[in-house]
């Protein structure tokens, strides 16, 4: 079945040579990365997590949000996420093994990554986040492949997948509440301590994700006459307005409760974000940019009702960006600053730590147009 | 099974589990007392005694030198045991108008406060922290991975990344002690390698003014635990209950 990605026409071969170079640039970069230390990165004693932190949260997310299709798919016969699902599954296996990456190439000691596994620690959420990602993407794995596997066949898909399904479901929520956790456990760090940061996460993932699909939706359909069930992609844009919305009350009500009460520890990294200090305001840019965009995505959608492809696509794309600033960038490295001794450092992301960010979503892109690639082909051979 | 089956198999699950929770009770009994026997290292630093130098850094140059902590230029990749920071950003939350400007110049020793309930060990996914049975909190720099989950964990930002290969950044490495890696955490150890030999930490030892003291809680006629008992003190971050055990006296 996986032969039909190995012939596609010039323009697939050199998309696929395009992520294997950027992928390429990445190795290069990590084991340069290997061989001088994190050292290399804008990382410091201060802001100790960037943006592969960042990006793994944001990831996790993404992986997460593939139960927006599956369930109305397998728990309410929503026939018309039918093929979304199968989309949805393979994004979330990507999505997984991105989010893995990005754990990797952040330790300082790869090679003693199996230490997780020889002194296990439940007390850690990190130990806990390894447990869920790994059975989330075995979940997937198996899942996405035995389904995809039946619709090939055209044969009912074997019977032991439902209940693995139903496992899968609140499988996807606890990913996410495992990576919120991860942070909003933590006394040290006021601005994480909330116990909306999961539900907040969640949210977002729901609206981000979804958008996501909805791009490369457009993409299939463009690019390789793919056809997507009309209905069905309606279905996700009503799915990601909700969340978006939810995501903005969210928001919102975090922003009231930490300017209300005023304390002082806590208000002081959402003044950062928003207004800066003097001579650090390298944030501001990115959380307005953040707020302000999923605001407008929100309203760009409400307005989708025209149903114009363009609008949609761009709403889609406003969405995705501006929840990798909030999820990533601002609450990862908004959570650093200001320090415990209140002091206001600076983090910019070098080179070396771009390229392998970039590698690494290159080599999701590689893993995502294979199966996606798979899927077209089968379809369009019937 | 019937009615009386039943019954008696959830009788004998119910007094199982009541004579384990009573046991539990009474070995944590046991546990409470055999603590009053363990040592409990702490730390007093007298802020009186430690102003009077101004600019001294003897025990910050003794740790580092017999712990080979390097010595980087760059602020981001900085590594420190014991290092001092302003008032104000030491004590930022305690701190009020008045004492802000009277203690304007008063530079704070820091170092790990080796918490009764120490946030970094808990979060650890390897078990490559730890606290001793002194109540010292440990690392093995050879179980570490280098997530950082423990420095983002501690909030006295007491714990330090080896950001690049230390060793270039060593004056003269002293073979008695282990040199890190890149890629490891590291952090005050309170001197537990010269404590176990019945030495003092190296930082009171250094000390020209004897503004450190350092010593056993739970001996109550140890040093520390008499001027604890006399001086007015006071710890980093109270509110957040890891208990530190640095005390700093007026």
């Amino acid at each position: 079945m996986i032969e039909r990605a190995f012939r596609g026409t010039i323009g697939y071969w050199l998309w696929l040579c395009f992520l294997s170079a950027l992928a390429l640039a990445g190795f290069i970069s990590y084991l340069r990365q290997l061989d001088m230390g994190l050292g290399i990165t804008g990382m410091g004693r201060d802001v100790s997590w960037g943006i592969y932190i960042a990006n793994f949260t944001f990831f996790v997310g993404i992986a997460a949000s593939s139960v927006v299709v599956i369930l109305p798919y397998y728990l309410h016969d929503y026939k018309k996420f039918g093929n979304l699902t199968i989309l949805g599954e393979f994004l979330a296996v990507t999505s997984v093994i991105v989010a893995i990456l990005f754990i990797l190439v952040d330790l300082g000691m790869p090679s003693r990554v199996l230490n997780v596994l020889i002194y296990p620690s439940p007390s850690s959420l990190l130990f806990w986040d390894m447990v869920v990602l790994t059975g989330y993407l075995i979940l997937n794995i198996i899942i996405g492949w035995w389904s995809f596997d039946a619709r090939v066949k055209e044969i009912e898909p074997p019977v032991w997948i439902k209940p693995l399904v139903y496992i899968s479901i609140p499988w996807a929520i606890s990913i996410h509440t495992v990576t919120a956790f991860i942070y909003s456990g933590l006394s040290a760090k006021p601005f994480w301590q909330t116990a909306l940061l999961a539900p907040r996460f969640l949210a977002s993932a729901f609206a981000s994700g979804p958008s996501v699909l909805i791009i490369l939706c457009f993409i299939l359909r463009r690019w390789l006459g793919f056809n997507m069930e009309k209905d069905g992609i309606k279905k996700i844009i009503v799915i990601v307005t909700y969340a978006l919305a939810i995501h903005i009350f969210f928001m919102l009500a975090e922003i009231y409760t930490l300017l209300y009460s005023d304390l002082p520890s806590h208000r002081s990294h959402l003044e950062f974000l928003f207004s800066g200090v003097p001579g650090n305001r390298f944030l501001i840019p990115w959380t307005w940019g953040s707020t302000v965009g999923s605001i407008i995505a929100f309203i760009l959608f409400l307005m989708s009702c025209q149903k114009r492809d363009n609008l949609i696509i761009f709403a889609s794309l406003i969405t995705v960006f501006s929840i990798w600033l909030e999820k990533g960038f601002c609450l990862v490295i908004g959570g650093f600053i200001p320090t415990p001794f209140e002091e206001y450092p600076k983090y910019v992301p070098t080179i070396f730590e771009v390229l392998i960010t970039l590698g690494i979503y290159a080599t999701g892109g590689i893993i995502l147009t294979i199966l996606y690639k798979t899927v077209v082909s089968f379809r369009q051979s019937k | 099974m019937n009615r009386r089956d039943f019954l008696k198999i959830t009788g004998i699950l119910a007094i199982g589990a009541v004579s384990h929770q009573t046991a539990m009770i009474l070995s944590s009994s046991e546990v409470k007392a055999d603590q009053n026997k363990k040592k409990r290292w702490a730390m007093a630093i007298s802020f009186s005694a430690c102003v009077k130098r101004e600019g001294c850094r003897d025990c910050i140059d003794a740790c580092h030198i017999i712990h080979n902590v390097p010595e980087f230029t760059d602020n981001k990749d900085k590594i420190r045991w014991i290092w001092s920071s302003p008032y104000e950003s030491v004590f930022g939350e305690q701190a009020n108008t008045f004492t802000k400007v009277m203690l304007k110049n008063l530079s704070v020793l820091c170092m790990c406060n080796h918490c009764e309930n120490p946030p970094c060990v808990k979060v650890c996914p390897t078990k490559a922290t730890w606290k001793n049975k002194d109540g010292i909190i440990m690392i093995d720099y050879h179980r570490c991975i280098g997530c950082r989950y423990c420095m983002a964990a501690c909030p006295y930002g007491a714990r330090s990344f080896n950001w690049k290969d230390p060793k270039p950044f060593i004056k003269e490495i002293n073979r008695d002690f282990p040199a890190r890696t890149k890629g490891v955490v590291e952090k005050c150890n309170f001197c537990e390698e010269r404590i176990s030999q019945g030495l003092l930490p190296a930082c009171v030892e250094a000390c020209p003014e004897k503004a450190l003291t350092f010593g056993d809680l739970n001996d109550p006629g140890s040093d520390i635990s008499r001027l604890l008992k006399t001086r007015f003190s006071i710890q980093r971050k109270p509110h957040l209950g890891t208990d530190p055990k640095v005390f700093y006296l007026f």
